[in-house]
């Protein structure tokens, strides 16, 4: 039986996340695709403003902390002076899908090969739990409390689906952490994610469906259950974009 | 002789810059500096270098934070109204203690004021612009000659205190075309140990990063990087004294105003007026010593911009309002005309402020 052990991608740090948050487990996902695939000492990583802020302590590759939303600027930066190395961002709903919507799409137009990976839990955690841009309709948080109007407020926003309308992206799929089979899928997803950058296939974005027990409110168990419930049927899993499968495929 | 070339100043920045070692250009399209833009997309390719038109001024200098963070020379160009949006950038790139070239080839204000040239970003460059305790080293040029040279001078200062330098010029300049040499340009070359390069898995990680949650730690950073600050200040400062041995009264310009000024000082002389010209060539840091020297040898100090007066208040500063000094400007686009300088030194001369 194999041991269960750290990655040696994740600092030996305790992370501060809030009990019960699934940012550690989709840390260590990132981590362990990292040590599998060999690329800790080739890595460089772009830390959102969010929840994840902290998340350069936490990858022991190269990181830099960008500005909240620029991430995908930062790391077209990067990834524009050392091609051979492996760029990756770690950002969330608020910093992806609102402010920083425009360098989400246009690294994806020019398919820039780099990995994103997207934290979705529906609601600004690190500054208290605000309505994101992913809050479902009639979710309740500090900035929409009778419930998000969408007549109101809009409606929010599916980024897997916007992005693969672009010809640019190679590479958008969505995942969940809510179950171990889900887990172990979005695991696959994100080493595919890396492995296509290390492939120069270009632009792939994993969304990984999260849960926010403090913000919703909820138990650790019973957020679990909401992303089952009313997460996933918002924001279905599964592959909306794979260029080479089907390239292939034809 | 050394070879000299024809150029716009827009174009030698741009030429500069590839000669500096910068392969990396990101930007956004704004007027008047897209030469720059369009010198680096046709030169760039053909070098190994990378020019990238970004989605917005944001993004761009965004790019720049992280390509400067790989320890590569890099830069942005653009005018007034994109500066204020790189301003987070800036804020960033300060916090992070990364060098980078940007340049503001001035237009108009405030909003989307108009194209045509102007000096009314001098507080923008040298107050701030975006948030938090921060400098950059201010670099003014009056001819195309000093856009090429300011500009390799910009590169190995930025990499030098590990800031930005910014090139503040002005529509005019960009625009107008003057006979240049690139041949006694020095590239300086600096270890970048802090760069992200990858670890290799043989040091522990490097971190580019502007958060500090300890207000300590925040503190202790700020003033080591004021302690660089003022090694700039001390070291770094740079002016042109013109006719200045005698004066009487002193004209502060810089870029294309002190051109102007230049100019009307000559003709000043003609007519017996004893007064000479200071030109800041850096505006941060600002030349303090000569005018200190002057504040106690002039009678008054003319300050000429193309604003509503911003260096003045440095010009107040750096005299201790030893003696008067008055405004000469003109903005919105106008540039005043050496009569109308002329008679600012007349009046001055006579004491009427």
């Amino acid at each position: 039986m194999a041991e269960f052990k750290k990655p040696k991608s994740l600092a030996d740090v305790p992370l501060h996340y809030c009990p019960g948050c699934p940012h550690g487990i989709i840390h260590r996902l990132v981590a362990e695709v990292m040590d599998e695939l060999g690329i800790e000492g080739k890595a460089i990583g772009v830390a959102p403003v969010g929840c994840a802020v902290m998340a350069y302590d936490y990858f022991t590759c190269d990181m830099i902390e960008a500005a909240h939303g620029r991430a995908p600027a930062v790391a077209t930066g990067i990834k524009r002076c050392r091609p051979d190395n492996i760029v990756f961002t770690y950002q969330g709903d608020g910093d992806l899908a609102s402010i920083g919507m425009a360098e989400t799409v246009h690294s994806a137009a020019r398919n820039e090969n780099i990995t994103v990976i997207f934290v979705n839990n529906a609601i600004y955690g690190m500054t208290g739990g605000q309505m994101a841009p992913t809050s479902l309709p009639g979710q309740v948080t500090q900035t929409s409390p009778y419930g998000r109007d969408v007549k109101h407020c809009g409606w929010p926003i599916k980024v897997c689906e916007m992005l693969s309308t672009l010809e640019g992206p190679e590479y958008i799929t969505r995942v969940a952490v809510n179950n171990v089979k889900n887990v172990n899928n979005a695991k696959k997803a994100i080493k595919k994610a890396f492995q296509n950058q290390i492939d120069g296939k270009g632009f792939s974005l994993v969304e990984v469906v999260s849960a926010c027990p403090t913000n919703w409110g909820m138990t650790p168990q019973k957020a679990l259950e909401w992303v089952e419930s009313d997460m996933l049927p918002y924001y279905p899993i599964g592959v909306y974009k794979d260029r080479t499968a089907a390239k292939e495929a034809e | 002789m050394a070879e000299r070339v024809l150029m716009k100043g827009n174009e030698a920045i741009a030429e500069a810059a590839i000669r500096a070692g910068c392969r990396h250009y990101f930007g956004y399209p704004i007027t008047p500096q897209t030469e720059i833009a369009a010198y680096m997309a046709k030169k760039m390719p053909k070098i190994g270098g990378v020019f990238l038109q970004a989605e917005s001024e944001i993004a761009s200098i965004n790019m720049v934070y992280g390509a400067a963070a790989t320890g590569m020379r890099v830069m942005t160009s653009s005018s007034s109204p994109g500066i204020s949006l790189k301003a987070e950038g800036l804020s960033y790139i300060a916090g992070s203690d990364v060098p980078a070239l940007v340049v503001n080839v001035q237009r108009g204000g405030p909003g989307l004021g108009g194209i045509q040239p102007s000096q009314s970003d001098y507080f923008q460059a040298t107050k701030g612009g975006g948030h938090g305790d921060y400098r950059m080293i201010v670099l003014a040029p009056a001819s195309v000659q000093e856009m090429a040279s300011l500009t390799i001078k910009g590169f190995n200062l930025a990499d030098k205190y590990l800031m930005t330098s910014m090139i503040l010029a002005d529509g005019t300049i960009g625009q107008m075309m003057e006979p240049i040499s690139f041949e006694d340009a020095e590239i300086e070359v600096y270890e970048k140990p802090w760069a992200l390069t990858g670890t290799n898995c043989e040091r522990k990680h490097n971190v580019v990063n502007s958060l500090y949650l300890k207000p300590d730690e925040l503190e202790i950073k700020n003033l080591e990087r004021y302690k660089r600050y003022e090694l700039v200040e001390q070291n770094e400062a740079m002016w042109e004294e013109y006719m200045m041995e005698d004066a009487e009264y002193c004209v502060v310009a810089f870029g294309i105003a002190s051109r102007v000024a230049k100019n009307a000082v000559a003709a000043a002389r003609k007519e017996g007026i004893k007064v000479g010209l200071i030109r800041p060539i850096t505006l941060w840091p600002f030349p303090v010593k000569p005018l200190a020297a002057a504040a106690d040898k002039v009678k008054a100090f003319i300050s000429v911009e193309l604003n509503m007066g911003q260096m003045i208040e440095d010009v107040r500063l750096a005299t201790q309002c030893k003696k008067p000094v008055s405004l000469c400007s003109r903005c919105g686009g106008m540039i005043p005309s050496p009569d109308e300088v002329l008679e600012a030194i007349r009046k001055a001369q006579k004491g009427a402020f």
